[in-house]
């Protein structure tokens, strides 16, 4: 058995998006801007794309501009923002600490070129609270950048909330959905966002592939320059292929939503507590107001690295936010953001389960787990210490 | 992938995990907030380095370099313990990713702290080249300070 439990990662494509993708590449090879009545049947096509992921989010087709991804997307919405804000001597932005690096390195970049950040703290289970986004909004405000979901624990803001305080005070609002899409309702005139990344291959359908929407009479900064694709906005003959299965991945999750959500978090309320019965362990996010998918844990004494190594020995797929697996020196900023110490991050173990994986994989998970963090414990000079009480727990 | 077969070995099947009660030297280097700390303990016959164990807690070749390293000082004399250098400790892996050099670092370090500790135990005396950290620790934060 080989259980995938990585979904945040990116998700085995549906057999509709594969089947739409795979039709578009042998029988759709016409380029969109082509005149003759190939290039047409390509025009109709993304059209029909731009239509469908438009209802799916409430949005109107024009509003919706196709890039490679969601870092694409964020970096385009955030740049667009901060322009328009610096033309009104507006250059302050505020976002959360738990933001994907997709927008917080791209603020770090305006912040080095003079734009103000404010980086919002969130509580012990990564929540942010409108209130806290209504005191943080000044006069020259030009952008509140918030995620819907967050990659990592899962934690889902109150993004109706902001969207409201952010329409009140006339400042811009970008939602990263790229965790949500999908896997919760997005109603962008509801819950009044004014731009929303997202990207297909977390909803089971392409890789790179993804969306900009944008409220209407908001002017986009073109990344690429180059051909009139995408109302201007976006050079480059368009990923056709991609976006019709983005499309057929999209329209197939919007009708099995509420099926799927019941499903799969029905596997991962069995896995938290199948899991919370290992000793001085504890979940990390929101214990409720999660994605249906995700389970993020940290254990004490051991380092995740290694965790996710022996699982991938055992047949499961997860991953984790340790340093060694971040690719820098720190473990996850996400869960120092929660008020984790640095030795607490190192053990984490994310595992983001779909509607494809099964109750018998979530036992395999439930029994393989515990098995691994008591032997890397048994190896762990930390551990031992824990036990002889020559360090304190601390969770 | 990212690791050889062989730190993939190692790390699965680690030679010499385990804690020893009556070790002639014990060496701990590393720091929890960094993710990595590496414990070896020593037995001494006659100069001879007789048995060795480790605990590790870290990522998979800080467990590989770790269990590489004790494989490598096993049945050697002091001498050659000490002069274990973490490139051969790399080279014996079949290699590390850069980002992980650091480990084959810590575990040489873990090996002179072992001795250092032999030699305080038993009174014996040694130059400046044991008594601090190399400092090649400058990976971690928290011996930046070297």
């Amino acid at each position: 058995m080989y259980v995938y439990a990585d979904n945040a990662a990116t998700t085995a494509m549906s057999p509709a998006a594969l089947a739409a993708t795979i039709a578009a590449m042998q029988e759709c090879y016409g380029n969109p801007s082509s005149l003759h009545s190939i290039g047409q049947e390509a025009a109709e096509k993304l059209e029909a794309a731009r239509a469908t992921m438009a209802a799916g989010i409430n949005a109107q087709p024009r509003e919706i501009y196709f890039t490679s991804g969601g870092s694409e997307a964020d970096n385009q919405a955030i740049f667009s923002a901060a322009l328009l804000g610096k033309k009104k001597g507006k250059m302050h932005i505020i976002t959360t600490s738990i933001e994907h690096h997709a927008v917080l390195h791209t603020l770090k970049r305006l912040e080095k070129e003079g734009w103000e950040i404010t980086l919002l703290p969130v509580d012990k289970d990564g929540m942010i609270s409108a209130q806290q986004v209504a005191d943080a909004i000044r006069e020259d405000t030009c952008l509140v950048t918030i995620m819907f979901a967050n990659n990592e624990i899962g934690t889902i803001q109150p993004v109706a909330e902001i969207g409201a305080i952010c329409r009140e005070k006339g400042v811009l609002f970008h939602c990263d959905a790229v965790q949500a899409a999908g896997h919760l309702p997005i109603d962008v005139e509801a819950m009044q966002i004014d731009m929303l990344s997202l990207a297909a291959h977390k909803f089971h359908g392409p890789k790179g592939v993804g969306l900009l929407y944008v409220r209407k009479g908001i002017i986009l900064h073109n990344l690429i320059e180059g051909g009139a694709q995408e109302r201007g906005k976006r050079a480059g003959t368009e990923y056709l292929p991609g976006i019709i299965g983005m499309a057929a991945a999209f329209q197939d999750c919007l009708e099995h939503m509420e099926e799927s959500t019941a499903y799969v978090q029905k596997l991962r309320d069995k896995l938290i507590q199948g899991l919370s019965g290992i000793p001085h362990s504890i979940l990390n996010g929101h214990p409720e107001k999660r994605l249906p998918g995700n389970v993020n844990m940290c254990f004490e004494g051991i380092e995740g690295e290694s965790l996710l190594l022996w699982l991938d020995q055992n047949g499961i797929a997860a991953s984790s936010g340790s340093a060694c697996t971040s690719g820098s020196l720190d473990p996850s900023h996400v869960l120092l953001a929660l008020g984790r110490p640095h030795e607490v991050a190192h053990g984490s173990l994310r595992l983001t389960l779909s509607e494809y994986n099964t109750e018998e994989e979530v036992d395999h998970i439930i029994a393989t787990v515990p098995k691994v963090v008591e032997y890397l414990r048994g190896i762990s000079p930390v551990w031992e210490k824990l036990e002889k009480g020559e360090l304190p727990h601390v969770i | 992938m990212l690791y050889s077969d062989k730190v993939m070995d190692h790390f699965t099947n680690p030679r010499n995990v385990g804690k020893m009660d009556d070790a002639d030297g014990v060496g701990e280097v590393g720091n929890a907030k960094c993710g990595d700390i590496m414990r070896i303990f020593i037995k001494v016959e006659d100069d001879i380095i007789t048995d060795v164990k480790f605990n590790t807690f870290g990522c998979a070749s800080a467990i590989a370099t770790s269990s590489m390293a004790t494989e490598m000082i096993k049945g050697k004399s002091i001498k050659e313990a000490l002069e274990l250098s973490n490139k051969a400790v790399v080279e014996a892996l079949d290699g590390l990713p850069t980002n992980k050099i650091h480990c084959s670092v810590l575990a040489e370090e873990a090996v002179r702290a072992a001795v250092k500790d032999y030699y305080d135990r038993n009174g014996i005396e040694y130059g400046d080249e044991l008594k601090s950290c190399p400092g090649h620790c400058e990976s971690c934060e928290s011996c930046a300070g070297h």
